[in-house]
């Protein structure tokens, strides 16, 4: 990527190259080497356009080929039964994956119900405090929280969780789940409540309201839509996940809706046919992806337009 | 503000009516203080909680094997012996695959992103490339193993081992299965692209755009100001980028479990099976044959906890240091 640079210091400047092409031969060279020195230097920044927009389509290219196959092979196996029916054994034609996508809505709203809280009210006091010891060290192991991979998250519930109660539940899925939701709920609230004008703040307390009010009534409501859309990533994001439910939730062959029992989750359902042999289970499988996938990116869209109807533009 | 239209009453009544309100405003305050502090504390608890859970139930394999447990390759659960180096060596190989692929296309994308894209297709363009990280990492897997692998096996893996060079190297020997350290490699570097695009553009665009204006004046084409100026100024938050990508990659399970084959062995050749240490766990932690087992797979997981913590912190780190000298 590094480029030679082209020497700039001894090669004269053009206008007085130009003119002088009718009078010394030394002058007529400089102008010569001028004119190849900047046709080579066009030639590489249209190179590198080419390039970087060659990137641009390669990158883009996974995303098409996957939907492309999801909706391909989803679509065909895709029908009522699936949305009403529990799987069947393996081997039996038929069935669906009502059971998965009813677990996997419980399992959401208990992570919502434990990640939301706690990732909103770190959000205001991380905005609130801002340039303090403790916010800038909450800050940092929010983003390192971030970035634990979602298996260490699962073996820590089931140690935390599953082992002492001895049993999988729903519930310590859910707790796994609302987990990872926090950093990202925690960074989205700080950002958009930082961006609530200072003056409302000032206005709302000028006015004698006390300043938890002002915080929750004023601030927090003024910066709601932002906070949807960081509450809308978060639940985009959990709603796919699998390693931490493989040995919290375990997934269930049957109708359960129980915190206490183990229960079936969309993309752990997906995990188990997609590498059972049965071409069956497989097409399930695209199926399941196929819902999944839907699901996801619906809310990711919701989401982009519950930023957009406030601010103007997309916050990213 | 109902209370400020109030008619008011008598002086001596709306006075305690006053003190009454100041006070309880104070006692909110102060509750509302220790609740936010409170749930901004979870986070390092939370952390806290994750570090001594899986410490302590790693810590009977640690004893038991030292600093061997990372050296060795034996893992033998019906003997209770365990090493995680081929595990530890599939993790890394995997990602650095990842990396060599995603690196050069992100880098392109993000350029062509923030220097050269027209207005109208950047918003829809950075769209579809960030969709990439919302795809869940189950449907990867699921298109890995019925597209990609297929395709590896019949026409990817047979055309690199027949290049003349490269095809002798080692990398690419043996016969070619599906299930390898090359499609592992693939996949994760289609998942952790969007990752080190959208932070190599959010510091491209940080770039003051006194630094372009001043590399163009000079009389350097777009693609000069790129290179001498802007990415200069960006480079260790575009470092930042790869290195967070990292981060991602080493700790990936989903996909990687169902593509790498899942091989206690390390081996030279791409072609060839393989395990990262988050697959390990994802694949025997529900089966684990013994407490010693358990907790040897605890620790891998402790090894992956403190691996993605230092490369995050450091990603981090190099992100941070960019915007502040922006804003500076």
């Amino acid at each position: 990527m590094t480029l030679p640079t082209p020497p700039r210091a001894p090669v004269p400047p053009p206008r007085p190259a130009a003119r002088s092409i009718r009078s010394s031969g030394v002058q007529r060279a400089a102008a010569e080497r001028t004119r190849t020195t900047i046709a080579r230097r066009r030639v590489v920044n249209v190179v590198m356009v080419g390039i970087t927009f060659v990137a641009a389509i390669v990158a883009t290219l996974p995303l098409l080929f996957i939907l492309g196959h999801l909706l391909k092979a989803g679509a065909s196996s895709i029908n009522l039964d699936f949305f009403t029916e529990i799987p069947k054994p393996p081997g039996e034609s038929g069935g669906g994956m009502a059971n998965a996508m009813a677990g996997t809505l419980v399992l959401i709203v208990t992570a919502s119900l434990f990640g939301l809280p706690v990732g909103i009210g770190a959000g205001l006091y991380l905005a609130e405090n801002r340039g303090t010891l403790i916010a800038n060290g909450v800050r940092f192991l929010s983003d390192v929280l971030n970035g634990l991979p979602s298996i260490v998250m699962g073996i820590f519930a089931w140690q935390f969780l599953v082992r002492p109660m001895g049993k999988f539940t729903a519930l310590a899925g859910g707790i796994a789940l609302g987990a990872m939701m926090i950093p990202l709920v925690t960074r989205t609230t700080e950002e958009m409540i930082r961006i609530v004008p200072v003056s409302l703040r000032e206005a709302a307390l000028a006015l004698g309201y006390s300043r938890w009010r002002t915080s929750l009534v004023v601030v927090l409501r003024t910066a709601l839509p932002g906070i949807v859309t960081g509450a809308l990533v978060a639940v985009s994001r959990i709603a796919g996940e699998t390693a931490p439910l493989l040995f919290t939730v375990l997934g269930n062959q049957f109708w359960s809706l129980s915190l206490r029992e183990p229960i079936a989750a969309l993309p752990l359902q997906i995990f188990i046919f997609a590498i059972s042999p049965y071409d069956q289970q497989h097409s399930l499988a695209w199926a399941g992806a196929l819902v999944l996938i839907g699901i996801v990116l619906v809310i990711s869209l919701a989401a982009r337009f519950a930023t957009r109807s406030r601010f103007g533009r997309g916050g990213d | 503000m109902s209370e400020a239209a109030r008619p008011v009453v008598t002086a001596r009544h709306d006075d305690a009516g006053i003190a009454a309100r100041i006070e309880g405003s104070a006692i909110g305050d102060t509750i509302y203080r220790w609740m936010t502090t409170g749930f901004a504390l979870c986070i390092p608890v939370l952390l806290l909680f994750i570090a001594l859970e899986v410490g302590a139930a790693a810590w009977p394999a640690i004893k038991a094997f030292g600093f061997g447990f990372l050296t060795s390759s034996d893992w033998d659960p019906p003997h209770a012996v365990f090493g995680a180096a081929p595990a530890i060596y599939g993790t890394i190989v995997s990602s650095i695959i990842a990396l060599i692929i995603a690196t050069p296309l992100a880098l392109g994308v993000a350029i062509f992103l923030s220097e050269f894209a027209p207005a109208w297709l950047r918003q829809p363009m950075a769209f579809f490339v960030d969709l990439l990280a919302a795809i869940p990492s189950v449907v990867y897997g699921l298109w890995g193993i019925f597209v990609l692998q297929p395709l590896l096996r019949e026409h990817v893996m047979p055309f690199l081992s027949g290049l003349p060079l490269i095809g002798q190297s080692g990398l690419f020997e043996g016969p070619a299965y599906g299930p390898s350290m090359l499609g592992a490699g693939l996949i994760l570097a289609i998942m952790v692209l969007p990752y080190i695009s959208a932070v190599s553009r959010e510091v491209l665009m940080a770039v003051p755009r006194s630094q372009r204006e001043a590399a163009l004046a000079l009389g350097a084409t777009k693609w000069e100001m790129i290179a001498d100026a802007v990415v200069p100024y960006a480079r260790s938050g575009i470092i930042g980028g790869i290195i967070l990508g990292l981060g991602r990659a080493l700790g990936e399970t989903m996909a990687v479990t169902m593509l790498i084959g899942n091989v206690h062995k390390i081996s030279a050749s791409l072609f060839a099976p393989g395990y990262t240490m988050a697959s390990l766990i994802a694949n025997e932690f529900a089966e684990a044959t013994g407490d010693l087992h358990l907790s040897a797979l605890m620790a891998v997981g402790g090894v992956l906890f403190i691996v993605t913590l230092i490369v995050n912190a450091l990603a981090r780190w190099l992100v941070w240091r960019v915007s502040r000298e922006a804003r500076a």
